[in-house]
């Protein structure tokens, strides 16, 4: 006979919800998500859930079982105690749609805000490994938004207003390394997008299904730039002599 | 009352479905040219299938093989599609796909790179010369992102999580479309001049596929809805590599990139099977001995242009899919019912670095480390050659004012589709559609909104929670899976053909009569998947048909009661389409005929090929 498996789902919507418990039969290999499907195959047609790609490549499946945020689609039964029970909920940061669908709408308005990549009047396209790789670590984001989820700035103190969030941080350390990129975003970083909140917890690191090293290779050395452009009197001097300096002025490309 | 008063009514000049790559591009290009432009998309942005693209994108730039030029492309992919493509399509591709990537660069994709700093490429099945432009093995999120960042900055509305049931039409031209808030249940119109649909492929209505729940056939069943034709709609696509085991994985897509980047295949035996099934017509390119076949995995491991013919396992996928399948059914296969993939005789770090994406799926899925171990593979539904039939040079439909682009469109892969032809598929003629929507919706006067379609469209959803009795989507769901794995699957045949018509007829009675009883409109899947449902079911049925009239073996369909090739289908396309009774109908339609300077790039082949099969 199959083993089954106790899972609690969240069910609920804005005004409010609780835990249901369903039973799993269980497969080898199994992941989370594969049991949410099996519930809304057999039980509850209607528990809302996300997921696309169901191989940890499109991040739409985030949330949080027993406790630790997690992509659905790559959280196996068998990572847990055979006697636990598998709890699901909705991530915490974003508001509630229903079950476990949260509105993440908020990410997408930041992503507005950042210019694009702007060529410099030089490019030539001629571009090295060397250089792609480190631009290359930030592009693997898939945009799971569990490190907004889990970041302290967004998830206790909700300060969305003031702060992009460690995946905007990402996305900007991948323009601002990006060799071609003409453009100088350290203004932003410094005042809109709130660099300066981060206080280098490394939360969003440990919880990054893609392995960015979010703290040290993207958010650090934007701290390092923003120190370097605006906190650094002799540079500072040298640019107003130079006249070398584009700053990022408007929120829609510069 | 009316319908734009009654419902949440949006207006633009041109209105793109579907947010991958296609619809993406083509947003981006209607934008560019002026006209107010909408995208809506089931899921969130970024989400689309385009992101489990992972080999790279097929464009001629001559990068690392010199050689390379539009006429070679243009040759592999009527070859590959058994001459059975749409030739315009095919060269227009061809053509544009190197000005598609370094467009795509200049916006922001950033690609593996040459030595001397150039954009890479990398060999796949079919493909004469190392073709593919690559990130990893993650060139589809590179892609979608790209398209993302620079959509988002032009002024395109974006809708997410909002699902078009209904086509909208004003006499015979289109008016717009009906749709559903995901989130909220709610109507809403969008009134447009122009409609482009790029909502992709039908694969969940097999059982094994590659494909996410997004892949209904929501395109196709909206446009031969509206009046268009579905063109060639047999020629659906069984990847050769898709996981076999754990359960819950089967079929996800292992990338072709592990053949191209030196993967051998394995029976049980140890044997290198793909050497016995290579076609005259691939001897001039393929290695006829294991010796050869290193030799070159050897010459570009070591950055060298291959002087050796290219592995057998790099044959298109086809030919690789049926050959996997018969060392399985003839008793060679794995333990769990596929055959081995292995490469881990290449070093870790070369594994690590070129296949990312594919080292973890199995670590994490399935705990093989692929760096010393084989994997376990077999075949896994994963593309329609066939779609929307379009003009090639502007991706109008049979309706005017009614576009579509990508995999939802027909034509440009003929029987069966090359790897890495798909993304370039959605860049090139995703910008065609974009662009001549636009210029459609220059023209076009206002359209108006019919009321009584907009009433019957939310009619038809509303029903699913009034109807007292009915069934459960998921059962009728898992049942319409089980039967197209089983009898419209890698090999057909007229009895199973036919009875997968029958069953058809039945499935689409049941489903008429779906209901759902458990929540309310507020982000219920049970709902959305009762409309998905009828969409998968016509479009199987437009599969069924087609691969019926077709009594020949060409590229991905294969009839064992009808083996090799038949001259008179070899002179036509399949189409389908809405008969004035309501019922579907079949014929054949004659190939467009091809230019004399382009039938001369292709004929000694083609001789040869139906000479030799």
């Amino acid at each position: 006979m199959a083993e089954v498996r106790k899972f609690k789902v969240y069910r609920g919507d804005k005004n409010g919800g609780q835990l249901t418990e369903y039973n799993v039969q269980v497969e080898p290999g199994m992941v989370v998500l594969d049991g949410i499907h099996q519930i809304q195959r057999t039980q509850a047609a209607d528990l809302a859930c996300r997921w696309n790609c169901k191989a940890a490549k499109c991040g739409s499946c985030s949330a949080e079982v027993n406790g630790k945020p997690r992509l659905l689609c790559k959280t196996r039964l068998d990572d847990f105690d055979p006697a636990e029970i598998i709890t699901v909920r909705p991530v915490k940061t974003f508001p509630l749609i229903r079950d476990l669908v949260c509105d993440v709408s908020w990410n997408f308005e930041v992503n507005k805000k950042i210019p694009p990549l702007t060529p410099k009047k030089t490019a030539d396209w001629v571009m090295h490994q060397e250089d792609m790789d480190r631009v290359q670590e930030f592009r693997k984001c898939i945009e799971c938004f569990l490190c907004q989820n889990v970041c302290h700035v967004l998830r206790n103190h909700d300060l969305k207003d003031r702060f992009y969030g460690p995946r905007f941080m990402v996305r900007i350390a991948c323009l601002e390394m990006h060799p071609m990129d003409g453009l100088d975003r350290t203004k932003l970083l410094k005042d809109e997008a709130g660099l300066g909140f981060c206080n280098i917890t490394k939360c969003c690191t440990e919880v990054c299904p893609e392995e960015i090293h979010i703290t040290d290779n993207a958010i650090i050395p934007l701290k390092e730039r923003v120190a370097d452009r605006h906190y650094d009197p002799l540079r500072a001097f040298w640019r107003k002599i130079m006249g070398a300096d584009h700053p990022c002025t408007c929120a829609d490309g510069g | 009352m009316s319908a734009e008063s009654k419902y949440e009514t949006h207006e633009y000049d041109v209105l793109v479905i579907g947010a991958g790559g296609a619809g993406l591009r083509a947003a981006i290009e209607a934008s560019a040219m002026g006209a107010r432009t909408a995208l809506v998309c089931k899921s969130l942005l970024g989400k689309a299938h385009t992101v489990m693209a992972e080999g790279g994108i097929a464009a001629a730039m001559a990068n690392v093989d010199p050689q390379d030029g539009w006429e070679t492309h243009f040759k592999d992919t009527m070859r590959g599609g058994v001459f059975v493509n749409n030739w315009r399509m095919a060269q227009l591709h061809a053509q544009q796909a190197p000005d598609r990537v370094r467009e795509l660069e200049r916006w922001g994709a950033v690609f593996d790179r040459t030595h001397d700093g150039k954009i890479l490429q990398r060999a796949f099945g079919g493909h004469t010369y190392r073709r593919l432009v690559h990130v990893g093995d993650r060139t589809g999120l590179e892609m979608i992102r790209t398209l993302q960042e620079k959509g988002v900055h032009q002024g395109i509305d974006v809708f997410m999580e909002c699902a078009v049931t209904r086509l909208l039409k004003d006499g015979d031209r289109i008016a717009g479309a009906f749709a559903y808030w995901r989130e909220t249940g709610r109507y809403v119109i969008f009134k447009s001049k122009a409609v482009v649909l790029c909502t992709g492929g039908i694969g969940k209505a097999y059982k094994i596929t590659s494909n996410s729940w997004e892949y209904t056939g929501d395109g196709q069943a909206l446009a031969y809805h509206a009046g268009a034709e579905l063109l060639d709609m047999e020629f659906l696509q069984f990847h050769p590599t898709g996981m076999v085991w754990p359960p819950g994985v089967s079929g996800l897509l292992v990338t072709e990139s592990v053949r191209g980047d030196g993967g051998q295949l394995r029976n049980n035996k140890g044997e290198r099977f793909m050497f016995k099934h290579i076609p005259d017509r691939y001897k001039p390119q393929i290695s006829e001995t294991e010796a050869e076949a290193n030799q070159w995995i050897a010459e570009i491991r070591a950055g060298k242009q291959p002087t050796a013919r290219k592995p057998a396992e790099l044959l298109p996928r086809d030919i690789v899919a049926r050959g996997i399948y018969m060392e399985v059914k003839e008793g060679r296969g794995s333990p769990h019912g596929g055959v081995f993939l292995d490469i881990s005789h290449m070093p870790a770090e070369y594994v690590k670095k070129k296949l990312p994406s594919m080292y973890h799926q199995f670590k994490d899925l399935a705990d093989v480390d692929i760096t010393r171990e084989p994997m376990e593979v077999g075949p896994t539904t994963h593309y329609i050659m066939g779609g929307i039939r379009v003009n090639p040079d502007t991706q109008e439909s049979a309706v005017p004012g009614l576009f579509a682009a990508g995999e939802a469109a027909g034509g440009l892969h003929g029987a069966n589709r090359l790897g890495g032809n798909s993304l370039s598929d959605l860049l090139v003629f995703g910008k065609l559609a974009g662009e001549h929507a636009a210029q459609h919706a220059k023209t076009a006067g206002p359209p108006k909104v019919d009321d009584a379609q907009a009433d019957g469209a939310a009619r038809e959803m509303n029903e699913f929670f009034t109807r007292a009795d009915g069934e459960n989507p998921y059962q009728i769901h898992a049942e319409l899976q089980d039967m197209m794995q089983s009898l419209v699957g890698i090999f057909r045949v007229e009895d199973e053909l036919r009875k997968s018509l029958e069953k058809l007829a039945t499935l689409k009675n049941r489903a008429a009569r779906v209901c759902i009883k458990e929540g309310n409109k507020m982000f219920n899947p049970g709902w959305h998947l009762c409309k998905d449902l009828q969409n998968m079911i016509l479009i199987a049925e437009a599969v069924a048909r087609a691969a019926q009239f077709r009594k020949e073996s060409r590229g991905a369909h294969s009839r064992l009661d009808h083996p090799g090739f038949n001259p008179e289908f070899a002179k036509v396309n399949t189409v389908a389409f809405k008969g004035r009774d309501g019922a579907m109908q079949l014929e054949g339609r004659p190939l467009p005929e091809m230019p004399a300077e382009l039938k001369q790039l292709i004929e000694t082949e083609k001789n040869h090929k139906e000479r030799h099969g």
